[in-house]
């Protein structure tokens, strides 16, 4: 995989000399969500507060309909919070936008494209030439190593396939966050492991930040740097761990003592949060 | 799979050998490099042979569906020759209607005739100019209202009331309101296509996954750039469909405006037919209105392929 990235820095002209600490600063300042207006109103996401420096790899861990991809959203500017702030690089979120890329759990990508053209989206719409466009698409697809597939359909494509297309053409846009919602959640196991190590060595290549919302706790110990876990919903972050473990990581990881322990003090939290969310739904 | 397709395929074989899902990746880059050498002349031979191999299939796979066919319309033909010539009256009359010879002869003639085609070529345009107006005023009202509630809100209540009512009910207030029959004429064909174009093209656009309007987004497309790089193509399968349906319902109701008023189309040829006892040519119009109306629909059909190409490759 790392033999693929290595030529990376000379694609990437704005940020060849730029260090990674200028981008991807994010700030969430007492954000609260809530949905619909009067007695139909459901508050999603509790006042929450938050920083995530840039370069860093976080990871939302919580149970399903806890509010992980509202939060997310916030950021990404598809939902605007009901009160409170959201800042990117200093700049407040008000809609989306190339400079933060999203990946989705659905396959998303533009059906009657061929991968090259689905990922010169980003820079086509941006304006640039269709050389450029070109250039560009074929620097990320031999990234994510389907520089074969240039020419054929996403529907040709197996699922992980189709999402490593989606990163590539989010990272395409050259963004300085990279919003993930559950990506690997409709892949099987073998590949989802894949998955992740090649994301990581993505990752380690851009110095980008990366927001990842996941419910599985072992995808989120081995990527993250900060595992932040929400509450059941209405969603608020009630620990925010630090997962020391070395990198680069490697899946072997997953049977130490160390990656273990961590995982017992997210399990544990996840349990009873899903407890609780499971109560709330059956009453 | 087309008979292309499979040539293409034959050739594909050759170059490149579509990756077992999720190897790891780099390593089998050069073993693909390796196989692309350019095509030789036993490949080429090998897809014409594939492409020889595969029509001769589908004769002989369709043989008899086809031989049963042709049967069948002899067969018709036949009954039809001898309800004529004997002149069966058994409850529906045959002593008016024309022999197949007849309608035939008929035919011959009028190739050579330029009034003919004059009626042929004043239908066609009328069909062009009313359809091609109730595509563009169609499938833009269809965008609009899928893309904005206030757009529909404004508009949908007067599909709800108008598309009960068939084309041909307004023949004699469109006669009343336009200023040449012409113009009436055109009204008629185009209100005809309106409505399934609308439609279908309101469907195709509501339809349109908005994970895909909101990949754009966060991928920095304008309004305009999603419109026409997402919405668009999404709702292209049902505007086609609209396309279609549209042409058809659009020579219905042309025929009808054609019979009831006007000088030339072939509407007034068949029926101009009945008024002078020219009874082998209300056949021969009806016949070519059949063919007309088919062919349309079939350029329609072609028209819209390439656009939708993609779809194919997603089996
Ligand atoms: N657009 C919306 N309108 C109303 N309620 C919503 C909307 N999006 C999410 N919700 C509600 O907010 C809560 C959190 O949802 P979500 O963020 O999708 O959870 P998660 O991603 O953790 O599974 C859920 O109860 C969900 O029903
Ligand atoms: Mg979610």
């Amino acid at each position: 995989m790392n033999t693929q990235v290595v030529s990376l820095k000379e694609h990437i002209p704005h940020r060849a000399h730029a260090s990674k600490k200028d981008f991807g600063h994010i700030v969430i300042e007492d954000v609260e969500i809530v949905f619909g207006k009067g007695a139909t109103s459901s508050q999603a996401v509790k006042k929450t507060s938050l920083e995530i420096k840039p370069g860093e790899f976080v990871c939302i861990l919580g149970p399903s309909g806890c509010g992980k991809s509202t939060l997310l959203n916030s950021i990404a500017g598809y939902v605007t919070p009901s009160s409170g702030s959201v800042r990117v690089d200093e700049k407040a979120v008000s809609e989306p936008g190339p400079d933060r890329g999203m990946v989705f759990q659905q396959y998303s990508l533009f059906p009657w494209k061929t991968i090259l053209d689905n990922i010169a989206f980003g820079p086509k719409v941006a304006g640039r030439t269709n050389v450029e466009c070109s250039s560009i698409a074929n620097t990320f697809l031999e990234m994510v190593g389907l520089s074969k597939f240039a020419h054929k359909y996403p529907a040709e494509l197996s699922g992980g396939m189709q999402q490593r297309v989606g990163i590539a053409r989010a990272l395409a846009n050259y963004p300085s966050v990279l919003l993930m919602d559950e990506p690997f959640g409709a892949l099987d196991a073998q590949t989802r492991l894949m998955m992740q190590e090649n994301l990581l060595s993505l990752w380690s290549e851009f110095g980008i930040t990366v927001v990842f919302v996941t419910h599985d706790v072992d995808e989120a110990i081995f990527l993250a740097d900060r595992v932040l876990i929400m509450s059941a919903s209405p969603g608020s972050i009630i620990d925010d761990l630090h997962i020391p473990l070395p990198r680069p990581r490697d899946p072997a990881m997953a049977t130490g003592s160390e990656f273990m322990a961590l995982k017992k003090v997210c399990l544990e939290q996840i349990r009873a949060e899903s407890l609780r969310a499971f109560e709330q739904q059956n009453m | 799979m087309s008979k292309l397709g499979r040539v293409a395929n034959a050739i594909d074989d050759k170059t490149v050998d579509p990756e077992p899902v999720e190897k790891a990746t780099g390593v089998e880059k050069e073993a693909v490099y390796t196989h692309v050498s350019g095509l030789s002349g036993e490949d080429v031979a090998k897809a014409l042979g594939a492409l020889l191999s595969q029509a001769a299939d589908e004769l002989r796979r369709n043989a008899t569906t086809i031989f049963l066919s042709l049967v069948s319309l002899t067969l018709g033909l036949l009954v039809w020759h001898l309800a004529t010539s004997y002149k069966v009256d058994f409850y529906i009359n045959f002593q008016n209607v024309p022999s197949p010879a007849k309608v035939f002869s008929a035919f011959w003639t009028h190739l050579g005739d330029t009034e003919f085609y004059i009626h042929i070529g004043v239908s066609m345009q009328r069909i062009l100019t009313g359809y091609i107006t109730a595509a563009v005023i169609g499938i833009a009202a269809g965008v609009f209202m899928g893309r904005s509630k206030l757009v529909r809100s404004l508009i949908y209540p007067y599909i709800e009331v108008l598309r009960p009512i068939p084309a041909v009910a307004w023949i004699p207030l469109a006669i009343l309101m336009w200023p040449t029959e012409e113009a009436s004429i055109i009204y008629i064909t185009l209100l005809g296509a309106l409505f399934p174009i609308v439609l279908n093209t309101l469907h195709g656009v509501e339809q349109t996954p908005e994970v895909l309007v909101r990949a754009a987004k966060s991928l920095g497309a304008s309004q305009l750039q999603i419109f026409w790089h997402v919405i668009l193509p999404s709702a292209l399968p049902s505007i086609a469909a609209g396309l279609a349906i549209g042409m058809g319902v659009s020579w219905f109701s042309l025929l009808a405006g054609e019979i009831i008023s006007g000088q030339y189309g072939i509407g007034y040829f068949t029926w101009d037919a009945y008024s002078l006892i020219n009874y082998p040519d209300i056949v021969v119009g009806m016949l070519v209105i059949g063919g007309l109306g088919t062919l349309s629909t079939y350029a329609v059909k072609l028209a819209m392929k390439p656009l939708l190409a993609w779809q194919k490759r997603a089996r």
